[in-house]
């Protein structure tokens, strides 16, 4: 008789999704002046949850105004320990709430609910349990004896992690003492919607956060209004150009959270079980969905085969399938938009001559769907080297000598994150010094903490969010002369 | 160069051995006990709970190995591991009964063929005595009639270095076991370091275990999941390298179904199905298999149990 | 007529439990008008040895747990206060004789100091840990670590605010304290142990014994297992010199007395720096 593990779904009771939701401005949810709404579904089963406003000219008009006038008559004339005192109730309420936020996270964007559960959501209650205490600390932040907010920030998140990204942009923003307006992305609105109610219970002052859901276009237009004194933007490399040139010239204080290409370097002396599962780790959690993905795996030549084999001998035990299933390890992907890029950029792969491999997966009929890829003999040249998938797919490369793993781990626009294993402290060191991205794992990967600050190098953005570096972003820290 | 040995182990002198332990590859703890923490996490829910249950009771090896045994008390415990739940007799019998060794010929009597007799030998559960003691100590169980013999390793010996006073130790009492299966206990609490465990499941393989044990039950910590999750692993590696699949048994420390269920779960993440036998998992245990007879019983008739429903031996 | 009250009996507060003296000594604390409040347990040598074990053993968790953990154990310690503002209020004016008004200021700004304090949890070891260029292939980093069992004397009047700004620092920091709290003053200490023994924080974090100063902390000031003095609420001068030299037997860090500080401005750092310890270390940069 085999394990064979029964269906474990976590209970959807636990979360009301009403049918159609407008957007959060100065503390109440509006109707959109544009009357336009959106569909957000569940990509595991394309069915309908909810329809959320799209936000036109006016809402986001609306929504900058209520932030401004909020800064103006509140948020900025508060002592920092009050402002510190809202922010820990919001801690204390996602904590409180924390089963609900998981299951919608999951529901929305399609990932395992035990990724929201166990990661995504103690994450979001962590960041701003650590930025409340610096709301009323800032001089002793080194930014100077009292260093200022910025005003209004205009934010724009993507949807790969919806509510952990919302977390990374607000929580800093208000503990510095600025005013935000958020867009979530339009596939995955829903617990921002949520961060909306739980402002409110926090009783929140009216018009500090503001949440205004839509498309490109909305987020444009957000970006791009001139009362906004800061702009934060996480998400394509594309859009993230897009959004540097269109803020040229202006006063507009910019950090840019991009695209990645991370190598995931593996040494003949590294501890080879933990080794896979951080291989595994960095490629397959949250489907590929990362921008610091660890997906291109580069082995010592020497041990390249024995770990092909040990990798794809782990990937059998992967469980794809609803991500409500508290037993599953591959989620959907979160767009038939999304499906499509990755099935592209895998077909290159084997035109250009790769060779691919997927365990024996069975695919669900409804959804988006990809199983978890791995293509060997690939090399630098190749496009599924050199472009970020954001999907469950491995490139695997080789090297012989730490110079070589340096030096290919560098060979690429992009910077964000490089994972190291091995068992040699000193090497660690040594690369860590000489890879060029803003994230090093060593002998792990995918680690997130709010006290650690994250952000890329080169075309993987600038400024970094978390830290004590991350609180630059939201004050004034240039000299007055 | 490899990661793994694949060349058979000649060299079985003291710097042969540390060569070959020492070329082992390295264990990150925190990514182990991380992976650990994982498997945990799985939700084991209905049809796969229930034989999960039946599975682990199959498993057990119950155990008494205190001071104040006695014939009577063994044979309460034996009558329990053959019929488990006297309400139901859908219940499936323990592996084993586990006993000191001049108690094996009791509780051989109580059992006849029906389940195994396991004897702890080579003066447990320390270790410490010299090797004609320990020899005579298995001889002994074994000519009472025990199938199974539960060794400990030289601890103070692997600590110093002494790799081939362990070997040796092992092969010798491996000898005269005879026909009778030999459980290593490596002591995986008082080697400390997850670098130590890979290396001593890897020397008692080497040396001829059938299986190799956590812990006597008798230090704490004893048997965890990251510890087992390596053990495992090196049992995979082993089959690998030479075919034959050594059995894990998990002891001391584990208490409720709830472990011991996570503990199938590593098993079969780890080693795979053919592994999900008492021929090579085991449980060394005494107060959980009652927690595993409650959570059938609750199973079985869809509330809550309580201690007045299972015996207490 | 008016309900009979049932009255508390004001016992010591070691390792979780609240015990009597084992001394079975108590001292009469008035109020500010000089009537009896109560009898409040008096704390003897054998209580202070027995609030050490309790410290040490306490401290190896508490110094373990994750600074995010020990913050939101800290946060939680304001919830259980803030529900307890009146009743602190009330023990302020009683004992004090302060108004109402500056009563409750002084509890609004104790609790608030105890926040500002659990945020300093998962930070103070950015501030005021660093890594060092050092002159060759080394990765050097300093970083703070808990010097481990402090005894602290609090000030004698501020009896809950100055108390607070005495014990959050040292245990922010992940110290385990043993303090003395005011003893003319000594409720609110007692109903700060209530709200420490119904949060989060491990039996043993805090110890407060009441009781005189002069006769329990000089067996603190030579205790070996005790590693560094808070002598904040000291306001004879000789005394706190006597203890200094005491400590100087164990070479203990001591923190000198404070008795003229004014409570209500903000802190800096000074006092989280007193009980850590910099550890640096070097690490070689090689391929």
């Amino acid at each position: 008789m085999t394990f064979e593990y029964a269906p474990a779904p976590e209970s959807r009771s636990v979360v009301d999704i009403d049918s159609s939701y407008g957007l959060f401005i100065n503390g109440e949810f509006v109707e959109p002046a544009s009357n336009t709404f959106l569909k957000t579904i569940n990509p595991a089963t394309e069915e309908v949850l909810s329809e959320v406003a799209e936000a036109g000219k006016a809402d986001v008009d609306a929504a900058v105004q209520a932030a401004r006038k909020a800064y103006n008559k509140t948020w900025s004339k508060m002592a920092g320990k009050d402002r510190a005192k809202y922010i820990f109730r919001i801690a204390r309420l996602i904590q409180e709430r924390s089963r609900e936020l998981a299951v919608l996270e999951t529901l929305d964007n399609g990932k395992p609910i035990r990724e929201s559960r166990d990661v995504d959501i103690p994450l979001v209650a962590a960041h701003f349990f650590y930025h409340a205490g610096w709301a009323d600390k800032l001089e002793f932040a080194g930014y100077g004896p009292d260093p200022k907010s910025l005003g209004v920030a205009a934010q724009v998140i993507p949807w790969n992690f919806p509510l952990l990204m919302l977390a990374w942009k607000i929580a800093p923003a208000l503990a510095c003492g600025n005013t935000v307006v958020l867009k979530p992305a339009e596939t995955t609105p829903l617990t921002a919607l949520a961060f909306a109610d739980i402002c409110q219970q926090a009783d929140l002052p009216p018009g500090v956060v503001n949440i205004i859901t839509g498309a490109g276009e909305t987020g444009r237009m957000l970006v791009e209004h001139p009362d906004v004194n800061k702009v934060a933007f996480t998400g394509s490399t594309e859009v993230g150009k897009a959004i540097q040139r269109a803020v040229a010239g202006t006063d507009k204080k910019l950090t840019l959270e991009l695209g990645g290409k991370a190598a995931n370097i593996v040494f003949d002396d590294a501890p080879v079980d933990q080794a896979i599962e951080g291989i595994v780790n960095g490629i397959y959690f949250n489907q590929g969905h990362v921008c610091c993905a660890g997906s291109r795996l580069l082995l010592q030549e020497s041990i390249a085969e024995e770990v092909i084999d040990a990798l794809k001998r782990r990937l059998g035990t992967l469980r794809l399938g609803d991500p409500l299933d508290k037993n599953t390890d591959i989620g959907a992907i979160n767009s038939r938009m999304q499906l499509n890029k990755i099935e592209e950029l895998t077909k290159s792969g084997e035109d250009e001559g790769a060779e691919r491999w997927s365990p024996n997966c069975p695919i669900p009929d409804k959804g988006f769907w990809f199983p978890p890829t791995v293509f060997t003999n690939v090399t630098q040249a190749h496009r599924i080297a050199r472009e970020e998938i954001f999907g469950p797919v491995l490139s695997v490369l080789t090297f012989r000598t730490p110079e070589e793993a340096v030096e290919k781990a560098n060979n690429t626009p992009f910077g964000l994150s490089t994972g190291i294993w091995t068992d040699k402290g000193s090497r660690i060191l040594w690369m860590a010094n000489k890879v060029r991205s803003g994230i090093v794992w060593a002998n792990t990967f995918n680690r997130f903490d709010p006290t650690s600050p994250f952000g890329g190098y080169k075309e993987s953005g600038f400024g970094r969010e978390g830290g004590v570096q991350g609180l630059g972003a939201y004050l004034h820290v240039e000299d007055p002369s | 160069m490899s990661l793994l040995p694949t060349r058979p182990l000649t060299d079985t002198s003291n710097a042969g051995l540390k060569a070959y332990l020492h070329g082992l590859p390295g264990v990150d703890a925190v990514g182990l006990e991380a992976r650990a923490a994982t498997l945990a996490t799985r939700s084991i829910k209905n049809e796969s709970k229930a034989w999960a249950i039946d599975t682990a009771i199959s498993m057990v090896d119950l155990t008494t190995l205190e001071g104040m045994d006695t014939p009577g008390k063994v044979k309460a415990m034996c009558a329990k591991a053959l019929h488990p739940d006297p309400t139901d007799n859908t219940c499936p019998s323990v592996a084993a009964v586990c006993v000191y060794g001049d108690l094996v010929t009791t509780a051989r009597e109580a059992v006849g063929d029906r389940i195994h007799v396991a004897a702890v030998a080579t003066a447990f559960p320390s270790g410490r005595a010299s090797m004609d003691v320990k020899l005579l100590d298995t001889k002994q169980a074994v000519a009472d009639g025990a199938d199974e013999i539960d060794m400990v390793i030289d601890r103070g010996a692997f600590l110093s270095g002494n790799y081939s006073k362990v070997y040796d130790e092992i092969a010798a009492i491996k000898e005269v076991c005879g026909d009778a299966h030999l459980k290593v206990i490596l002591e995986t609490g008082e080697l400390k370091t997850y670098d130590n465990v890979r290396r001593a499941s890897w020397l008692a393989m080497e040396a001829g275990a059938d299986f190799i044990k956590t812990s006597t039950g008798k230090v704490t910590p004893a048997a965890t999941l990251p510890v087992t999750l390596l053990m495992l692993e090196a049992v995979r590696d082993f089959e690998t390298k030479t075919g034959t699949k050594i059995g894990v048994k998990a002891a001391g420390g584990i208490k409720t179904s709830k472990d011991a269920i996570r503990y199938l779960v590593v098993v079969n993440e780890t080693v795979g199905e053919a592994w999900l036998t008492p021929d090579l998992f085991r449980f060394g245990a005494s107060s959980l298999l009652n927690d595993l007879l409650l959570q059938r019983q609750r199973m079985r008739d869809g509330h809550y149990s309580g201690p007045d429903y299972v015996t207490i031996d | 007529m008016s309900r009979v009250d049932v009255r508390k009996t004001h016992k010591l507060f070691i390792g979780g439990a609240f015990p009597r003296s084992e001394s079975g000594r108590t001292y009469e604390v008035n109020d500010a008008k000089g009537e009896f409040i109560a009898n409040v347990a008096q704390a003897s040598r054998k209580d202070a040895r027995d609030a050490v074990l309790a410290g040490r053993a306490a401290f190896a968790k508490w110094s373990t747990a994750t600074a995010y953990n020990r913050g939101q154990v800290l946060y939680r310690i304001a919830e259980v206060m803030e529900g307890r503002r009146d009743q602190f209020i009330a023990e302020i004016e009683q004992g004090e004789g302060l108004s109402t008004k500056k009563a409750a200021a002084a509890v609004d700004a104790a609790i608030d100091r105890w926040v500002w304090y659990a945020g300093w949890a998962d930070k103070y070891a950015q501030a005021i840990g660093n890594t060092n260029p050092v002159a060759g292939p080394f990765f050097n980093f300093s970083t703070p670590e808990p010097t481990g069992v402090v005894a602290a004397v609090a000030p004698q009047d501020h009896s809950i605010l100055g108390l607070v700004s005495v014990i959050a620092p040292i245990i922010t920091t992940g110290n385990a304290v043993i303090v003395m709290p005011s003893p003319s003053a000594p409720i609110p200490a007692i109903t700060l142990a209530e709200c420490l023994a119904t949060s989060d924080v491990p039996g043993g974090v805090v110890n407060i014994l009441t009781g005189a100063p002069a006769e329990v902390m000089p067996w603190l000031a030579e205790h070996a297992d005790v590693n560094a003095l808070d002598l904040t609420g000291i306001v004879d001068e000789s005394v706190a010199a006597e203890l200094e030299r005491q400590a100087a037997g164990t070479v203990k860090r001591v923190q000198a007395p404070r008795s003229g500080a004014d409570w209500m401005s903000p802190p800096s750092l000074d006092r989280m720096r007193s009980f850590v310890e910099t550890k640096t270390v070097w690490l070689p940069v090689g391929i």
